[in-house]
């Protein structure tokens, strides 16, 4: 590999490393922010639909919500984040039950 | 870091629903509630065989002889005896139009409660105690209460005093809609919901007579005959919407809105399974 | 208004006990309404049994007694056909007072 596909290839690596990363180390902006929570409240919405809305979900996303204002975006996208998992995991969850109930029922 | 963390807790919980839920062979696709009945009051009366069928609508107090003392104690002068006077004055004056609840109900009203829910065969739902009431006032020019609320649980509170000792009653007519609500109910019921990921099974089928924090764990069967209930915990008296509505938020879940298609279903189911055992409302709970 | 006292008492010969059940908010103090403000203290300060004269009960409340408390004791004496006479009084200087005949 030559010297300069060398050096884009480890850019490459640390702005993906950074780009994944949680930590603080990204600065996060605030159409990041727009964007997780969109995503988190389209998740959410989801899981309305399907009627398994989780409380967790809905105070991580008000978190979020409340970082934001006090201009602390990477705190917010992580709660974001954080809210779009958990919004998930309820649709998981109303989707498997639908089988998985009859496991408990008394026959 | 802590939210790395909490990513990564929520990824386990996500994979402990994949691995925990374990596929069973399809149960039959036409329920049968007699069936369904039998096999649920069988269940509980082989779990405590000490008890007579009847006591199961005491609950907790079934469960515990400590605090089955306590209860007797405390029923000689029972804590809903306010609500009870109230919901006796409410139930008895008319609304402003002349007309009263007794017009609306069969039997004026008295003794009529272990009929509820039931099967609303021109409407095609199930219709509870507490929505039949709303509609009365509706329909009479007044205001609907708050299914949640004081003034719901005093006129329910009432209702079933009169109609307390009579075994529930409840029907499910040759319809299969009403079939399908029944079977709603019951999947409601064994449905794993909240972040904590219980079922209403979890708890009252899984775990009656044991604690979950300080309380001790009623069973499932004739958990509805001591409706509404006075708790302690609450300092008043509550509706079965609202006994519904805050088990799904313990347990992290959203409550749906009151009287919810699911939850008319699950009391409908609720109810069907303790047919034959008597109305015991209103009760006191810890 | 109806009485905020339910009384009811029994005598066995010798002993009188004695069950009442008194509605009243007893709100401690300490706990917040649904905006987040603190729901005054409102609660039964004392709380008085009498019989013949004499108080055969009295209670000196505070902020820890529960909503539509529940009292039982018994005591020694009390004929069938006497009253019993039960008095409150709260925080705020509102009471109640009721009579009940031992039975």
């Amino acid at each position: 590999m030559s010297n300069k596909m060398l050096q884009s290839t480890r850019a490459l690596a640390a702005a993906l490393l950074i780009a994944g990363a949680t930590s603080a180390l990204a600065a996060s902006s605030e159409a990041d922010f727009k964007a997780a929570y969109a995503a988190a409240e389209a998740a959410n919405k989801e899981a309305a639909a399907l009627r398994n809305q989780w409380t967790t979900t809905a105070t991580t996303l008000a978190n979020a919500k409340k970082s934001a204002d006090k201009g602390d975006f990477d705190a917010a996208v992580a709660s974001s984040k954080e809210a779009e998992a958990l919004a998930k995991a309820s649709i998981h969850q109303a989707t498997s039950e639908k089988e998985a109930w009859k496991a408990l029922e008394i026959r | 870091m802590r939210s790395a963390i909490q990513l990564a807790s929520a990824a386990l919980a996500l994979a402990a629903l994949t691995f925990g839920a374990t596929p069973f062979a399809a149960a039959a696709d036409t329920p049968d509630p007699v069936a369904d009945a039998k096999a649920f009051q069988k269940f509980f009366t082989e779990k405590f065989p000490k008890l007579k069928l009847d006591d199961f609508v005491n609950g907790p107090y079934s469960m515990n002889e400590d605090m089955h003392r306590q209860w007797e104690e405390k029923e000689q002068f029972p804590p809903y005896d306010f609500s009870l006077d109230l919901g006796k004055e409410m139930f008895s004056k008319p609304f402003k139009n002349g007309k009263s609840y007794a017009d609306c109900f069969a039997n004026q009203g008295i003794g009529i409660r272990q009929n509820y829910p039931f099967f609303d065969e021109k409407e095609g739902k199930v219709v509870t105690l507490e929505l039949a009431l709303n509609r009365c006032r509706e329909a009479n020019g007044e205001t609907p209460f708050s299914y949640v609320k004081d003034d719901m649980a005093a006129l329910t509170a009432y209702m079933a005093f009169t109609s307390r000792g009579k075994p529930f009653d409840i029907k499910i007519p040759a319809d299969p809609r009403a079939l399908e609500a029944y079977q709603n109910g019951k999947r409601y019921f064994y449905t794993r919901r909240g972040q904590l990921n219980f079922s209403c099974a979890s708890c009252h089928v899984q775990n009656p007579g044991e604690r979950i924090r300080a309380e001790v764990l009623a069973p499932a069967l004739g958990i509805l005959n001591a409706m509404p209930i006075y708790r302690s915990e609450w300092g008043g008296m509550g509706t079965i919407s609202r006994r519904f509505t805050t088990c799904n938020s313990q347990i992290r879940g959203v409550p749906l809105e009151p009287q919810s298609d699911e939850y008319r279903d699950l009391e409908y189911y609720l109810s069907y399974v303790s047919n034959g055992l008597p109305i015991s409302g209103p009760g006191a709970r810890p | 208004m109806a009485s905020t006292i339910r009384v009811r008492a029994t005598s066995s010969g010798e002993t009188t006990e004695v069950q009442a059940l008194i509605q009243h908010p007893m709100d401690s103090g300490y706990v917040k309404d649904a905006k987040g403000d603190l729901i005054p203290p409102h609660f039964i300060q004392q709380l008085t049994f009498e019989y013949d004269g004499k108080n055969v009960f009295l209670a000196n409340w505070g902020p820890a007694v529960s909503k539509d408390p529940y009292v039982k004791f018994s005591f020694k004496g009390g004929k069938k056909g006497d009253d019993l006479k039960i008095s409150w009084v709260d925080n705020k200087g509102a009471g109640d007072t009721t009579t009940a005949k031992i039975q």
